[in-house]
């Protein structure tokens, strides 16, 4: 009973500690991405609600929570109900699996730092991606709206086919791990850039993160493939008849979806949270090194700024940057605050290649869309399965 | 005892559940939901050849579920178009009502 | 421990089925089929058949039920309103009581090793397993299905179509 009640415990407390920090991560990712666009277009973006905009998230949750929460009289209220609650149940899950560093030791008790291995890893994630195609189509249906009925109905059927393209750019790799359980998979690229699916064995997987890439952006309805919920269409998709919190559940899921899908990129292909050289090369100097450049940077033009509220603000970001490139010098915190870093700098990556698409490309009409997924990548991808499978099996004895 | 479950108990699951897809079949007049009820009827065999085959400890139970799964696929998807094709001569989704053939 | 989970899983997957068999509204019947799928799903990681737990709800529940909820959707027929004759109140209990009965007690009596289950019983049910099986004793079946699901795919399409006036 002792270790049971240590087990359900330990994982309680990491399921905060995961859930803390995804929510924050969920709000700010909202600013950053304002901020990214911000700058492409050439604007400051989001910068007078406290120091940078930083307290901007604050600010919209307040809105949002405050906001009439309006339910119309005239749609399914048990289907209106259930389908936010689905979608953002349902992106909350697949975070559990995923594993966010190796094995630690804090205070007298050793645990991965993920909250629960399966041996079936990569398949629950994709059944609760799955799932989450519910959401959206009972969020179309329950409005009782004609045009939140055609964009709820075209963004599930998008979300389906391009699940097809994901599951087999998802395989090419699993067949060079051996494995579908996530931990197994960031363990079997150990070893530096060259070990990572991306650049590994006998096929490097380019070409499969490519199509994962394309499907998930289609999985997220993320510009390009924004048809069902863009402004100018279809009034506003299938979240038109929702406001207030439920309308923020639908941004929180697809939030989390992104992120969802840009750590299972960065599990697949880019190596989890293994550094990309070893450590005796330094691999250890790389976070301080960073923080340390940003931080001289945000003091250089703190002396002279562009604006005056930035004679305060840069400086004080200037001294924070040096003490969080300090903090990565401490061997304590080392072991599980680099691979953290590393997880986390490539999770950040993809996501602000997200951005970074979403600033620059317009947007596919729904029959180029569809006609691109199954008669362009959903043969590319098989054929990329077979060359990966053929090369696989000539290879290993 | 407390931790474990007769394999009684699991292939009951499937018979009542088999039963209930046979009533929805006999009795219902909308041929989505009869479809629904073949579809409850495949899902209660899918429960009897797992368990069966964890009585036997062998992976072959779990091979025929997942080949009914994949017919079971196939199927909803020629029968749906076919439902669609009734539905855009008919009008209807009442199987009573498609009784043209009747004399 | 998973006695407690049978059970609720088990009532869930009833209560779901009985609601499927029993709603006016197609939609409803669905959803509650997904319930049914989603705690037969359970049931099969109870009896360490983790990939087809897994199998389950990627194509039956998130595939073929999304088939469904869409053709629903787009027929858009509305909840029956014709009664036919009412068989089902007198009919489906007695149905039901016979065959789990008989299914009782054909296991106990016919295979009376009174074997239990609990998880981790059965380890042999990972993708690895399947994988080896599927495709060494079981090839044949694997391949007919693929040209199965190409045939319906080919039907599925031609009837669909809009005609070509």
């Amino acid at each position: 009973m002792e270790l049971l009640d240590s087990f359900i415990f330990i994982t309680l407390i990491k399921a905060a500690v995961v859930l803390a920090v995804l929510l924050t991560t969920l709000a700010y990712l909202q600013w950053v991405e304002r901020k990214v666009i911000a700058h492409v277009q050439v604007r400051p973006g989001p910068y007078r609600v406290g120091p940078h905009g930083l307290l901007q998230p604050v600010a919209d949750i307040i809105k949002l929570l405050t906001k009439e929460d309006l339910l119309p009289p005239y749609v399914n209220k048990p289907l209106y109900l259930l389908a936010p609650f689905l979608a953002i149940s349902m992106a909350l899950l697949s975070i559990s699996v995923i594993p966010f560093g190796p094995m630690i030791k804090v205070g007298p008790v050793t645990t991965w730092m993920q909250l629960t291995d399966l041996n079936i890893g990569v398949l629950f994630i994709l059944a609760v991606s799955s799932m989450g195609v519910y959401g959206i189509a009972l969020a179309g249906w329950a409005s009782n709206n004609k045009y939140a009925l055609i964009g709820g109905l075209r963004s599930s059927a998008q979300m389906i086919s391009y699940e097809l393209p994901m599951s087999l750019a998802i395989a090419a790799p699993l067949l060079i791990s051996n494995t579908l359980s996530l931990r197994e998979l960031v363990m079997s690229q150990a070893g530096g850039i060259f070990h990572w699916n991306i650049l590994h064995g006998p096929f490097p997987q380019v070409i499969s993160f490519i199509i994962f890439m394309i499907a998930a952006f289609a999985e997220t309805n993320r510009v390009p493939f924004d048809l069902p919920e863009a402004e100018n269409e279809l009034v506003a998709g299938f979240h038109t008849e929702y406001s207030s919190m439920k309308f923020a559940s639908f941004f929180m899921a697809e939030y989390a979806n992104m992120i969802t899908v840009s750590a299972m990129a960065t599990l697949l292909f880019l190596g989890g949270w293994m550094a990309p050289w070893p450590v005796a090369w330094g691999a250890n100097l790389v976070p301080t090194v960073i923080f340390a450049i940003a931080g001289v940077t945000a003091l250089y033009h703190g002396a002279n700024p562009a604006r005056k509220r930035d004679k305060l603000t840069l400086p004080v970001f200037g001294i924070i940057f040096l003490i969080i490139a300090g903090v990565f010098l401490l061997p304590i915190v080392q072991s599980w605050l680099l691979p953290l870093f590393w997880f986390a700098a490539k999770t950040g990556a993809i996501l602000f290649l997200f951005m970074w698409v979403r600033a620059t490309l317009p947007r596919f009409r729904y029959d180029q869309l569809m006609g691109f997924t199954w008669k362009f990548l959903f043969p590319v991808a098989m054929l990329n399965l077979l060359v990966t499978s053929f090369l696989v099996a000539w290879t290993t004895k | 005892m407390m931790n474990a479950v007769p394999i009684s108990w699991f292939l009951t699951l499937s018979a009542i559940l088999f039963a209930l897809g046979v009533a929805g079949f006999l009795f219902r007049r909308n041929i989505i939901t009869v479809f629904m009820s073949i579809e409850l009827m495949l899902n209660a065999v899918n429960l009897s050849f797992v368990t069966f085959s964890y009585q036997h400890k062998e992976v072959s139970g779990h091979l025929f579920t997942f080949f009914v799964m994949v017919v079971a696929a196939a199927e909803a998807a020629v029968g749906l178009a076919i439902i669609l094709t009734v539905f855009k001569g008919r009008s209807t989704l009442n199987i009573d009502d498609v009784n043209s053939m009747k004399h | 421990m998973d006695v407690i989970l049978f059970l609720i899983f088990a009532v869930v997957a009833v209560v779901c089925a009985i609601n499927v068999v029993v709603q006016t509204h197609p939609i409803s019947s669905a959803l509650s089929l997904v319930g049914v799928m989603g705690s037969l799903a359970v049931l099969y990681l109870l009896l360490g058949a983790e990939f087809i737990a897994a199998a389950q709800v990627i194509v039956y529940a998130g595939a073929i039920m999304v088939l469904f909820v869409f053709v629903i959707m787009l027929l858009n027929a509305g909840a029956e309103t014709k009664k036919g004759r009412s068989y089902l109140i007198p009919g489906a209990p007695l149905l039901i009581v016979f065959l789990g009965l008989m299914a009782y007690y054909v296991q106990r009596y016919l295979f009376p090793e009174s074997a239990v289950v609990r998880f981790g019983g059965f380890t042999g049910g990972g993708p690895k397993d399947i994988g080896n099986a599927l495709f060494t004793t079981y090839l044949l079946p694997f391949e007919v299905t693929s040209i199965l699901i190409l045939v319906a795919i080919i039907g599925a399409v031609v009837l669909a179509r809009k005609e070509i006036e």
